[in-house]
């Protein structure tokens, strides 16, 4: 059999490189664990979301509305003897006893029953069960420590003082991050009334949780209660939608982190490709000579693919496995971001699937140089040939090919083919421009040698552009790899930024006191003068719903399915304000800006931002008719304003004139600015006492928290980049190594003629100086050109790189290659040349 | 055996052609032994190229054991050498990674016969290294590379065997004991022998001799029984 004889040669011709082979495949290892360590964890928390599906949701139906569940509604699932739990949840202050501190945090007003699956998770465990009738509350952990508070110390909610019973630690269906930026506290429903905070502008969430009894014939849910719920307008999820909605979220994310983990293997791969091509161009003299003695051209092509076929098997095997044992580390990693606790087990479909991918990719990754082997002539085994062979028209099939790998890949991991184009795009961009640029520097060394420069610099630059020089290798390995890593850095600068406030000149408000009812505005603004605080802006707010919209009513408009408009933005509650002018965060756009109405009667011309005006498909001069708490008011929209929404003052989606709503009924927003922590502590410890339906909003702890959440997200993105950074490290190590011994065949032939250790060794620092400072330039550009069009068409930002991190990156990626060439010439310069060569002939 | 037909070869080197081969015309009998001599860039061994199917010329032709080599594409070619030529290099080209015993089966391999390794241990018993066998090529001195070398160019019990050089590359007393060794072979297996050296001593060996240069044949020398071993004029 031809297949036994090809796996005999392989076999035998791998006996002296079998260590450089396993070099080259250790290029993919990594790249293939890190998917099988996704994949694989991916596939484990598809699996937990399937098992704990109800407890996700916590019930099998959860309903939710910003105004109260109808009793009729409530009654109609008695009907059914559906158990049910009803929660008011709420953003609202808190007051630590002893101590003072407050906090704003979500406040969770349950009925005792809920969760009806899974389980609140509390310290001391199965604290919840307690909760029923009694002044005590739950509280956040993160709140705990931040406070420094015990299980018995007690917390102001409102008007009522509760004894913490407990520690919530997790909360079934919500992430550890969603526990950061609303830290839960829950309290009877029973006692909210006493509390307080049901009052006028107090932005309630209202839901109830079904549980189906047993025995329950489920298909009614979809004839009878589905139906009844979608008539009547609420937003409900039943278990099957809840693991539908959190299984997609985690399917994108998944599908990231595999984007991620796939630009690990490509670094990989480039490796291979970079390898194999060496490693080729040794082989010619073996190829030329089997073809003396009769083998065909695919015979010798058959050979070598033979190899990589088996040294990418090895690769990948080795890759599978260590992703599997990596994936046991992922749900620490992820903990936070995930709403069930993953239990990791090995994943055949992943194993598999990494194994395939790491084959596929290395051979499709040396088909290139592979194709090369087919045409070597015979003639080489007697002289060196100056013809140059035709172009070879399957090697464009082998781009061709890679070209569909990288698209293929890419696609399968977003679903969507024109990202997936446009990634790959880039990448073959990437490629091409670092080709030209090792181009450009083979010919300007060559055009324009220093020739009065020393013989180490000389030797060292010529270096560059002689034949069998690893110039283009080398700055497409390195570059591709640098501008990779860098763009992974890039993106999470980006992300970083993007979320934080400008900083605030001295007049700028850092504090929002919200809440505050008409009778108490004068008293807070007394408090916070006391308090040596500037009052920076009073904002009135009045809440309305839409009732119609150019002749036509809402409930018209929501019948028909055809206009496009969200039916959230015809059911939503609208809070404006009313004042005369616009403020700096506000530019008109269109039409004209009323300012205040002149006397009563006088047609009403609102001001709406753009964004909201195109979604509700306005024009200038249409008729919006509002519901202001039961009386209908007739407005004209008037201009369109384009709201910086990011700047940090009392941002409307619409705005009234002056002369309309002063005395509807309203509640108010403060604007303020503290100077220090201890100022704004003990501000909110007095203004929480004396008004505790108030709350603030203290942006220093805003930005803090967006600090955690992202410090969360960014070791996420570090721990996917530390798996593209040891392959390029060992990339750039393989890169270097193999093409060891056409350097040291000629270190030797130089020290033979009399070079000593130091010149062998100058030589050598300046030929790998250039490459890995002009590789890592190059790929720093690249990554910078590709994030500034990241940040531009993503985010409508422009990207402002630190330049302390990038030239640290330079400077490691030019150290670690000029390491690395050194420690390639070491065994030159140490030991008798003769030996040397025996060492490597044999 | 080997009939050679107005060959050409020429290489275009920036705007100009460069003619390494001009018209050469010969033929050689099958059993009898060709040396071909010449200075350095005569073009003795792109002729030997061209006669062993390794290259293209450029016009011309090659018949080869009554095989037309001319429109032959290179898979045929390759089996055309792997069925009817030996090959012997100056630089030896054994392959590095393959043992002695391994490189002489290499040629029996790529026919797929059965029984080679006892024919591959034969044969190198016949060059004198039966107890090398398991030896790599880095671990054999030149003469005992270009022995084993000889012998996977007998293996196959080609038609026509062809020699670059062979003791380019050796001393005066090992390249006389690899000329014995190969003649012996040759004579004993019956082989057609066309040689390309510089070495005059080496040439007189043979039956005939050509004499080559600047790319042209300049002289064909039939030696007798009697001159051959006597120096060539």
């Amino acid at each position: 059999m031809k297949i036994t004889w090809l796996a005999k040669m392989a076999w035998r011709d791998s006996r002296k490189n079998r260590g450089r082979l396993l070099l080259f495949m250790s290029s993919i290892v990594l790249g293939i664990a890190a998917l099988v360590a996704i994949q694989s964890f991916g596939g484990n928390l598809r699996d937990q979301i399937e098992d704990e599906a109800k407890a996700l949701l916590g019930a099998d139906i959860a309903i939710e509305s910003r105004q109260p569940i109808p009793p009729e509604l409530i009654g109609f699932f008695d009907s059914l003897k559906m158990k049910f739990a009803r929660e008011v949840s709420f953003a609202s202050m808190v007051q630590f006893f002893p101590g003072g501190g407050t906090r704003l945090v979500n406040v969770r007003a349950v009925e005792s029953g809920f969760p009806f699956y899974g389980e609140l998770e509390t310290k001391p465990a199965k604290a919840s069960v307690d909760i029923g009738n009694q002044s005590l509350a739950l509280v956040d952990r993160g709140l705990m420590l931040q406070f420094g508070a015990k299980t018995e110390d007690s917390i102001g909610i409102g008007n009522l003082r509760f004894n913490i019973k407990g520690e919530v630690l997790k909360v079934p269906g919500q992430s550890g991050i969603a526990a950061t930026v609303a830290p839960p506290v829950f309290m009877p429903y029973n006692k909210l009334s006493q509390t307080g905070l049901l009052q006028k502008g107090s932005r309630l969430n209202y839901a109830l949780y079904i549980k189906y009894p047993a025995g329950f014939d489920t298909r009614l849910y979809e004839s009878l209660i589905k139906p009844k719920l979608e008539k009547e307008d609420f937003r409900f999820n039943d278990v099957a939608e809840r693991k539908k909605e959190v299984g997609d979220a985690y399917a994108n994310l998944t599908s990231f982190l595999n984007l991620t983990a796939f630009i690990a293997l490509l670094l990989g791969c480039i490796g291979v490709a970079s390898s194999v091509h060496i490693y080729m161009k040794e082989k010619v003299q073996t190829v030329a000579l089997l073809r003396c003695l009769g083998a065909s051209g695919k015979d010798g092509m058959g050979i070598f693919a033979m190899q990589i076929l088996i040294m990418g098997l090895i690769g990948s095997v080795m890759g599978a496995f260590a992703g599997t044992a990596i994936q046991y580390a992922l749900p620490a990693v992820f903990a936070d971001f995930l709403p069930v606790e993953v239990q990791p087990k090995p994943s055949w479909p992943a194993i598999f699937t990494g194994i395939g991918t790491g084959v596929l990719a290395a051979l499709l990754f040396s088909l290139f140089p592979l194709l090369g082997i087919r045409r070597i002539s015979p003639l080489k085994a007697i002289r060196a040939s100056f013809e140059k062979g035709d172009k070879d028209p399957l090697r464009y099939g082998a781009f061709i090919l890679v070209a569909l790998f990288l698209v293929g890949f890419a696609w399968l991991q977003t679903g969507d083919l024109i990202s997936a184009t446009y990634f790959s795009g880039a990448l073959v961009a990437a490629f091409g421009i670092l080709t030209a640029f090792a181009q450009l520097i083979i010919y300007l060394v060559r055009r324009f040698l220093p020739v009065r420069q020393s013989f180490i610099w000389r030797h060292g630059l010529s270096n560059l552009y002689r034949p069998n020089n690893q110039t283009l290798t080398l700055v497409i390995t390195i570059g591709l790899g640098t501008a990779l890593i860098t763009l992974l850095m890039l993106i999470q600068q980006l992300l970083l930024d993007k979320v934080k406030f400008s900083s605030a000149p001295e007049n700028r408000p850092n504090m929002v006191i919200f809440d505050i009812q008409d009778e108490q505005v004068k008293p807070i603004e007394k408090l916070t003068s006391d308090y040596q605080l500037p009052l920076l802006g009073s904002v009135p707010i009045v809440t309305m719903r839409l009732h119609g919209l150019n002749g036509q009513t809402v409930e018209k408009l929501k019948e028909d399915t055809t206009n496009g408009i969200s039916r959230g933005l015809l059911n939503r509650e609208y809070r404006v304000t009313y004042r005369d002018s616009l403020i700096e965060s506000e530019t008109l756009v269109e039409g004209q800006w009323q300012g205040k109405v002149a006397k009563p009667g006088d047609s009403i011309f609102i001001s709406v931002d753009d964004g909201i005006a195109q979604s509700l498909k306005l024009k200038i001069g249409d008729l919006v008719v509002f519901n202001v708490q039961g009386a209908l008011l007739t407005t004209y929209v008037g201009s369109f304003r384009d709201v910086d929404f990011q700047r940090v003052q009392t941002n409307f989606l619409v705005l009234f004139p002056a002369g309309v709503l002063e005395e509807a009924p309203q509640f108010f927003v403060q604007l303020t600015r503290f100077d220090s922590t201890a100022q704004s502590a003990s501000f909110q410890k007095a203004l929480v006492s004396q008004f505790p339906n108030v709350s603030v909003i203290d942006l220093n702890l805003v930005l803090e928290t967006v600090d955690e959440v992202l410090s969360k997200v960014s070791f996420v993105i570090r721990f996917m980049a530390f798996f593209s950074m040891v392959t390029g490290l060992l990339v750039l190590i393989g890169s270097v190594l193999i093409s060891k011994y056409q350097r040291i065949q000629e270190s030797v032939l130089l020290r033979t003629l009399g070079a000593s250790r130091k010149q062998i060794a100058g030589i050598n620092l300046v030929e790998y100086f250039l490459l890995g400072s002009l590789s890592a330039f190059s790929g720093i550009a690249i990554a910078l050109a590709a994030g500034s069009l990241l940040a531009k068409v993503s985010f409508d930002a422009v990207l402002l790189p630190q330049p302390v991190p990038l030239l640290i990156t330079f400077g490691s990626i030019t150290l670690l290659t000029m390491i690395i060439g050194l420690l390639n010439s070491r065994e030159v310069v140490n030991k008798p040349p003769l030996e040397i060569l025996r060492k490597e002939a044999g | 055996m080997l009939q050679v037909e107005q060959l050409t070869k020429t290489y275009p080197t920036g705007d100009r052609l460069l003619t390494v081969l001009d018209r050469v015309s010969f033929k050689v009998e099958a059993g009898t032994s060709c040396a071909i001599v010449g200075p350095s860039g005569s073009g003795k061994t792109t002729l030997l190229g061209l006669c062993a199917g390794l290259d293209r010329a450029t016009s011309g032709s090659v018949i080869l054991n009554q095989i037309t080599l001319d429109n032959m594409n290179e898979d045929e070619r390759a089996s055309v050498r792997n069925q009817h030529v030996g090959f012997v290099f100056q630089s030896f080209n054994l392959l590095p990674t393959l043992t002695a015993l391994e490189n002489v089966m290499v040629p029996l391999e790529l026919r797929r016969e059965k029984g080679i390794r006892q024919r591959a241990m034969d044969l190198l018993t016949q060059v004198g290294l039966g107890d090398r066998y398991n030896h790599y090529p880095a671990q054999l001195s030149g003469g005992e590379q270009q022995r084993v070398s000889l012998a996977r160019a007998f293996a196959n019990k080609p038609a026509i065997l062809f020699a670059d050089e062979p003791t380019g590359n050796l001393d005066n007393e090992t390249g006389e004991t690899i000329e014995a060794l190969l003649f012996d072979l040759n004579k004993a297996s019956g082989t057609t022998l066309v040689l390309v050296t510089h070495n005059l001593e080496l040439a007189r060996k043979c039956n005939r001799v050509l004499h080559m240069k600047g790319g042209a044949l300049v002289a064909d020398e039939m030696l007798s029984i009697s001159s051959q071993n006597q120096p060539l004029a």
